[in-house]
């Protein structure tokens, strides 16, 4: 048995483990906020969306068009860094399927691109699939900008720094680069269920 | 927005707990001996690990609110939640002598040194003030005049956090200005303020937009953003303002 904390109990555990929660993390009901800066109020006349970089020719979007575009609603569990996880949350947005179609690419990578000077990285095959959206909706409402409106890329089966808020745009990337939260230490990819929190893990 | 990358990988360390002192009826510091310790910056943090005897294990993170210095002492200040599973434990049951698993330095942005430079402005909500006193600390320790400005709030003078110690360092320090508001009771003839931080407060003890101070907003979620836009409002440069959040509820 390894260490063991002298007369701790912890919350009580009647019931099993929920399958549904990562090593590591606990449930809670409100959504945290979790940001390095003062939040971003780009005015939607002003906002566009772009898939730019190592791309044969970029695509941009306005919000208009890019509200225009299909828009699903799902509903997925997120884990933030922190420890917290949340169950069920219901969000709406764009598949990057649809954003990406027609996109001609040889990348294996993306850099997330945001208002505030922030950044992630991601491998492309984690945005594909059906695994990732710009969300602009959260419970049945437009995205606040303290949780990343107008539009957030939500990767819900990585760590939530990885859904980036106040997202503007994907950039192709043919190498791995670190974006923002991944230059002061935190992991390259971040999948909850290995526990990739920080660099090394 | 660069900053010196840490890749270095983060190792679960056994610490002791060596010294153990209250700093309000809730708020207890605790001063951790960790062998092997690499030193940090002002403004990180670690992230805490408690195991029952059955395995069962919860996580939490707490600022280093110790001043950066060789050797391997650490001191944690904690405030203990009434139905919280982590700081009960750290701020009630640790006893001198018992040990503590913990990793770190984590965390790169949220952090001041001496040679990043001011003027300085230090915003804090109740336990906010944790990674703040680090810088602080490493301010004084240094010798350093760089102008700072602490506006702290809290809900009444007892719960003020190192009070005493602040009294001091405005007292033997340079160019060090703390103000505190004490927002749901105050003593007698108190002369600060006593309302919630807000644009007229900030206008008053900020440093005018043209200095371009750099500044750093600890404290529970609204408190943070509502600093930080009225920041952004009254003219300073998104970037040069850095905030954390202590959640989960965000107070
Ligand atoms: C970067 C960072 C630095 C930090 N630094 C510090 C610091 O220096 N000092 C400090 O004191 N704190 C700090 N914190 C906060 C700290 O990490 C913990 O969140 C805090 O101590 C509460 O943990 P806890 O386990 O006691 O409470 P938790 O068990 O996490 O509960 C927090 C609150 O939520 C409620 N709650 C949560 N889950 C449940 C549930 N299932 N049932 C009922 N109620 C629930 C509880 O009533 C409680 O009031 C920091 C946080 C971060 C992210």
């Amino acid at each position: 048995m390894g260490f063991v904390s002298r007369a701790f109990k912890g919350r009580p555990r009647d019931q099993p483990r929920d399958a549904r929660v990562p090593p590591g993390q606990y449930l809670v009901r409100d959504f945290p906020v979790l940001s390095a800066g003062p939040t971003p109020h780009t005015p939607l006349a002003e906002w566009s969306f772009s898939i730019d970089g190592e791309v044969d020719a970029e695509k941009h979007w306005t919000w208009e068009e890019l509200r225009a575009l299909p828009s699903e609603t799902v509903t997925r569990d997120i884990h933030c860094v922190t420890k917290w996880s949340k169950l069920d949350t219901i969000w709406e947005g764009v598949s990057v399927d649809t954003l990406l179609e027609g996109v001609e690419t040889a990348a294996d990578y993306v850099m997330a691109v945001c208002d505030g000077g922030y950044t992630t990285n991601l491998p492309l095959e984690d945005l594909t699939g059906g695994k990732a959206w710009i969300a602009h909706a959260f419970d049945g409402q437009p995205l606040e900008s303290q949780h990343g409106g107008p539009g957030r890329l939500l990767v819900p089966h990585l760590y939530f720094w990885k859904s980036a808020k106040w997202i503007r745009g994907l950039r192709l990337m043919n190498d791995d680069s670190p974006g923002f939260w991944e230059t002061y230490g935190y992991h390259m990819y971040g999948d909850p269920w290995l526990e990739q929190r920080y660099s090394g893990d | 927005m660069a900053g010196t990358a840490l890749q270095r990988r983060l190792t679960w360390r056994v610490a002791e707990v060596v010294d153990l002192g209250d700093e309000t009826p809730r708020v207890r510091s605790l001063v951790l001996s960790v062998p092997g310790w690499p030193g940090h910056l002002a403004g990180q943090h670690v992230d805490v690990r408690l195991t029952a005897d059955d395995g069962y294990q919860a996580e939490r993170s707490y600022s280093i609110a110790s001043a950066p210095a060789a050797g391997e002492r650490l001191t944690l200040t904690v405030e203990r939640l009434a139905d919280g599973e982590v700081s009960p434990y750290l701020a009630g049951e640790l006893r001198a002598g018992d040990k503590l698993e913990l990793r770190g330095p984590i965390g790169g942005y949220f952090v001041w040194d001496i040679a990043i430079g001011g003027p300085l402005l230090l915003v804090a909500g109740g336990s906010g003030i944790c990674p703040l006193m680090a810088m602080l600390r490493l301010r004084q320790a240094a010798g350093s005049d760089i102008p700072t400005r602490l506006l702290y709030s809290s809900r009444s003078l007892e719960e003020v956090i190192y009070r005493n110690e602040l009294d001091r360092l405005v007292a033997t320090g340079t160019a060090l200005d703390v103000r505190l508001t004490l927002t749901r009771d105050q003593p007698e003839r108190w002369a600060g303020y006593h309302r919630r931080i807000d644009t007229d407060m900030l206008t008053e003890v900020a440093w005018a937009p043209n200095e371009r101070p750099l500044t750093f907003v600890c404290g529970p979620t609204p408190l943070v953003e509502s600093v930080a836009e009225s920041l952004v409002n009254l003219g300073h440069e998104p970037t040069r303002i850095k905030t954390e959040r202590f959640g989960p509820t965000g107070g």
